[in-house]
């Protein structure tokens, strides 16, 4: 496998200097903790709501590059997005993580940058992680509560 | 007489290959070994050349496949030192913990017995342990660790110091840490607190490495795999005392297992053949003879000897590269050659990724271990591993991979 293949500067760029990463959010709305036991990622998403849109999204957490650096892209993508927006992007992503092409390649914005990471089975997850706390705040929002737990499993 | 690393290389085809232009650097031996040409043209004599089942036929073919089989089964006990009517062959040795698992302590356990086992287990000699406690409502303890990796023998003598143990299950060889338990000290305190337990000990990472006899480290039973000494995957074996084995019952049945069926029953084949429900593996079998061939003709204590004299060399390797961390033991006295090590800031599968793009092969991730990754307060390491056809060529491209992913993943 090639290097560049899977770590295109734009993903190093959001790894080296993530965008919203955060430990706290003022007005938060969902608190949500995934994690990833096979690799051992932890991710913190934080999301504040305003008139059905996502006003903030801040993450934080521990895993490697492309985990991080997919959910900083991440939150570029969606903050500013009406919830049901977020969540159709999050699928157009997720898709892409298997292996179809992204129907709303604009705005996915640096996240196209991961359609390398289809090719790398193993790493699929970690480029998700982001996107799927994601999903699981909007939806636990949606269901009136303020906090979840998920782990993923392989 | 030391181990000709460049003669034993030769055997081994897939080391041939190139990667993106890069010479394959196998460090990988502690999840799977390599397989010399010896052991892939024993699988194919059989297919070839003696095709046949095990046990029934009574034509030449069966005869030659049941001699192999069977051979396989006292090869195995010679390499072990052990008896063949405790050879008990599985897939792997996972399948080997969870034989004794379900054959012994489901049944022989109970309220108020102790289980023990340690903070560095592999999964396979963990969970099927934990299982079947909990299934018997039996009390599970667990060794904790020094600050240097080993088994805190102080502590394990305090778990046992109540008499309650009555089985334990424990690993020789870490596959983490690379330390080497001293199985045969550890059994004795088991069984001087409680002359009835049962000792169980998982050499997947110990049989391919050192010499070992299971008569001199007292165990009852020991769980070994083919894949991680040269021969395939698909054989395993539970090496047992046959009287522990006489005690167990069998967890899978079928087929070859039996002495006699009726409609309403069954009684058992003698041991170990009423643990092998149905068409074993033949061609496994094979193999493992012609790897175990492989290994006694280097010898094991050489083997050692090259090992420890390599993982020397990686423990200084690994120690000039800034922000390098080793987990376990650093006297090459006390451990293997499975060497795990965290690079400061930057996550394994990152160190894993830079150092497979050049060609070397490193596991990365928490090895199934788990618990033991809590202790180290660690996500997960990477971890490079090696055997007799690793040589000191293989030490460049390991630490030049490291620090090209400590300059490529800097922040």
């Amino acid at each position: 496998m090639s290097m560049e293949d899977l770590y295109q500067e734009i993903i190093l760029d959001h790894y080296r200097k993530p965008h919203n990463r955060a430990p706290a959010l003022d007005d938060e709305a969902v608190h949500v903790h995934h994690s990833n036991p096979l690799c051992g990622d932890e991710m913190d998403l934080r999301i504040r709501v305003v008139d059905g849109h996502l006003d903030a999204v801040v993450f934080d957490g521990e895993g490697c590059s492309i985990s991080q650096a997919s959910a900083s892209a991440m939150t570029d993508a969606t903050i500013g997005r009406e919830l049901k927006d977020a969540l159709d992007l999050a699928e157009d992503f997720r898709l892409m993580m298997h292996g179809e092409g992204p129907s709303r390649a604009d705005d996915l914005g640096d996240g196209i940058a991961f359609t390398g990471v289809a090719q790398f089975p193993v790493r699929v997850k970690c480029a998700l992680l982001g996107w799927m706390a994601l999903r699981d705040a909007i939806e636990t929002y949606e269901s009136g509560s303020s906090a979840h737990t998920v782990t993923h499993e392989e | 007489m030391s181990i000709d690393v460049r003669a034993v290389r030769a055997r081994y085809p897939v080391l041939d290959r190139e990667l993106d232009g890069h010479r394959l650097v196998y460090l990988d031996s502690a999840a799977s070994s390599l397989t010399p040409e010896p052991v892939l043209a024993a699988m194919e004599h059989y297919y070839r050349w003696s095709r046949s089942n095990v046990h029934r036929g009574v034509y030449p073919l069966a005869e030659e496949a049941t001699d192999l089989y069977e051979g396989a089964r006292t090869d195995l006990a010679r390499f072990l030192d052990a008896d063949p009517r405790g050879v008990v062959f599985t897939k792997n040795a996972t399948e080997a913990c969870n034989l004794v698992a379900y054959g012994y302590v489901r049944q022989h356990l109970g309220p108020g017995d102790v289980l023990l086992s340690t903070v560095m287990e592999h999964h396979a000699n963990l969970v099927p342990f934990t299982q079947a406690a909990q299934a018997v409502g039996a009390e599970i303890r667990h060794v904790p660790l020094t600050a240097d990796g080993q088994l805190d023998m102080e502590a394990a003598a305090e778990l046992l110091a109540d008499g309650r143990v009555r089985f334990a299950a424990f690993v020789h060889v870490s596959n983490v840490l690379g330390t080497i338990n001293d199985v045969a000290r550890l059994t004795a305190m088991v069984k001087d607190a409680n002359d009835r337990a049962v000792v169980h000990v998982d050499g997947a990472q110990a049989a391919p490495h050192l010499p070992v006899s299971v008569r001199d480290l007292g165990v009852d039973s020991y769980a070994v795999t083919g894949h991680k000494l040269l021969a395939p995957t698909g054989i395993g074996a539970l090496v047992a005392r046959p009287e522990l084995l006489e005690r167990m019952e069998p967890f899978l049945t079928g087929g070859d297992m039996i002495l006699d069926v009726t409609l309403e029953g069954a009684t058992w084949n003698e041991v170990p053949h009423k643990f092998e429900a149905g068409t074993p593996m033949i061609a496994e079998a094979a193999g493992l003879s012609a790897a175990i061939t492989e290994l006694e003709s280097l010898g094991m204590a050489q083997i050692r000897a090259h090992e420890r004299a390599f993982t020397a060399r990686m423990l200084d390797a690994l120690g000039t590269v800034p922000g390098v961390q080793v987990h376990g033991p650093k006297d090459v006295d006390l451990r293997g050659s499975a060497v795990s090590f965290v690079l400061e800031g930057i996550h394994p599968h990152d160190v894993g990724a830079m150092l497979g793009s050049r060609g070397v092969c490193v596991r990365v991730g928490h090895h199934c271990t788990k618990p033991l990754m809590r202790c180290l307060d660690v996500a997960a390491t990477t971890r490079a591993s090696a055997y007799i056809y690793n040589d000191v060529d293989d030490l460049g491209p390991l630490v030049e991979g490291i620090e090209a992913a400590a300059a490529f993943f800097a922040r």
